[in-house]
């Protein structure tokens, strides 16, 4: 019994910190996203007659680049709130 | 915490949950505002006042009409329906987490539900206007080996969709959860226009630009062929 818990204590545990490792991974789309609006914002100072297209543009690359982030998030999300590994232990 | 999908009751053995309540109230509240709004509509000649609702629905209407022509070029006329009514219902089930019940699209069931119907009208508007054999093709290009990759990128496009969608929304709903547990008064006013405004509407706009985008590179490609 005592072992079990202790198991279940690990599992939690680390699965907490597995989670926030996993956050790290929202670096990427917030560093690929600056970098496509600061590109959006030298084609509109360039071209300031296409700014909606411009705009659009930026937001659906920004929305794809965007993925690996939600990725990332669902899958900390799933180890907090949902997590898999504590219904091995029983 | 508890972010799970509440069950309201049960038909038979069916749950039909909070996700599925909150989507029938929109729908009833979609269809019936627009027939409310559109009863009275006649053909009006110049002379005529148009009344202000008139104006409104006018206005919305031939926005997203020349907004999806531009998007999708000529051929893209004839999804003009299936896509605003997509925008129209996004936006109302983003905003909807505004007045304190639970966004539908808070729920992977939505999300995927409709990333599935996108992905039904792709392949089939890619098979209507390539042919079988064309849209077949489609696959082994630009050369055969590329088969098994083709197909990863096309069957994924549905899922990157609807966790996209499903992602941005449960996100800002929990960390609107959590902010709410630290400071329930005046603080959260802010953060509820980032989170639900403006991140809500985007996701919507994107979800259907997507779709758009997609829709019109699968029907597409013949005409430079």
């Amino acid at each position: 019994m005592n072992d079990l818990l202790l198991a279940k204590a690990i599992v939690l545990g680390l699965s907490a910190l597995g989670a926030g490792i996993g956050m790290i991974a929202g670096l990427g789309p917030g560093i690929g996203q600056g970098y496509a609006a600061g590109k959006g914002a030298e084609a509109v100072g360039r071209q300031p007659e296409a700014a909606g297209r411009i705009t659009q543009t930026m937001l659906l690359g920004q929305a794809v680049a965007e993925t690996t982030g939600i990725y990332s998030l669902l899958i900390a999300l799933i180890l907090l709130f949902a997590n898999p590994l504590i219904r091995l232990l029983s | 915490m508890e972010f799970d999908i509440k069950t309201i009751f049960r038909l038979g053995p069916i749950p039909i949950t909070e996700t599925v309540v909150n989507t029938w109230i929109i729908m009833v509240v979609l269809v019936v505002g627009s027939m409310i709004v559109t009863r009275r509509f006649r053909t009006a000649g110049p002379g005529d006042k148009l009344g202000t609702t008139e104006l409104v629905v006018e206005m919305i209407v031939d926005g997203l009409d020349s907004f999806i022509g531009e998007t999708m070029g000529k051929k893209g006329r004839k999804f003009v329906p299936y896509i605003s009514t997509l925008l129209l219902f996004l936006v109302v089930a983003n905003l909807v987490g505004l007045v304190g019940v639970r966004p539908p699209t808070a729920d992977l069931n939505t999300t995927l539900g409709l990333a599935t119907i996108t992905f039904i009208l792709i392949q089939g508007s890619g098979i209507r206007s390539k042919g079988i054999l064309g849209y077949i093709k489609g696959f082994f290009e630009p050369f055969p080996l590329m088969f098994p990759l083709n197909l990863i990128s096309e069957i994924s496009t549905p899922f990157s969709m609807a966790f996209r969608l499903f992602g941005n929304i449960i996100g800002g709903m929990i960390i609107m959860t959590l902010l709410y547990m630290v400071a329930p008064i005046v603080v959260p006013v802010i953060p509820h226009v980032y989170f639900d405004l403006f991140s809500g509407i985007i996701q919507a706009f994107i979800f259907t630009m997507l779709t758009m985008v997609f829709v019109s590179m699968a029907i597409d490609e013949e005409e430079e062929e």
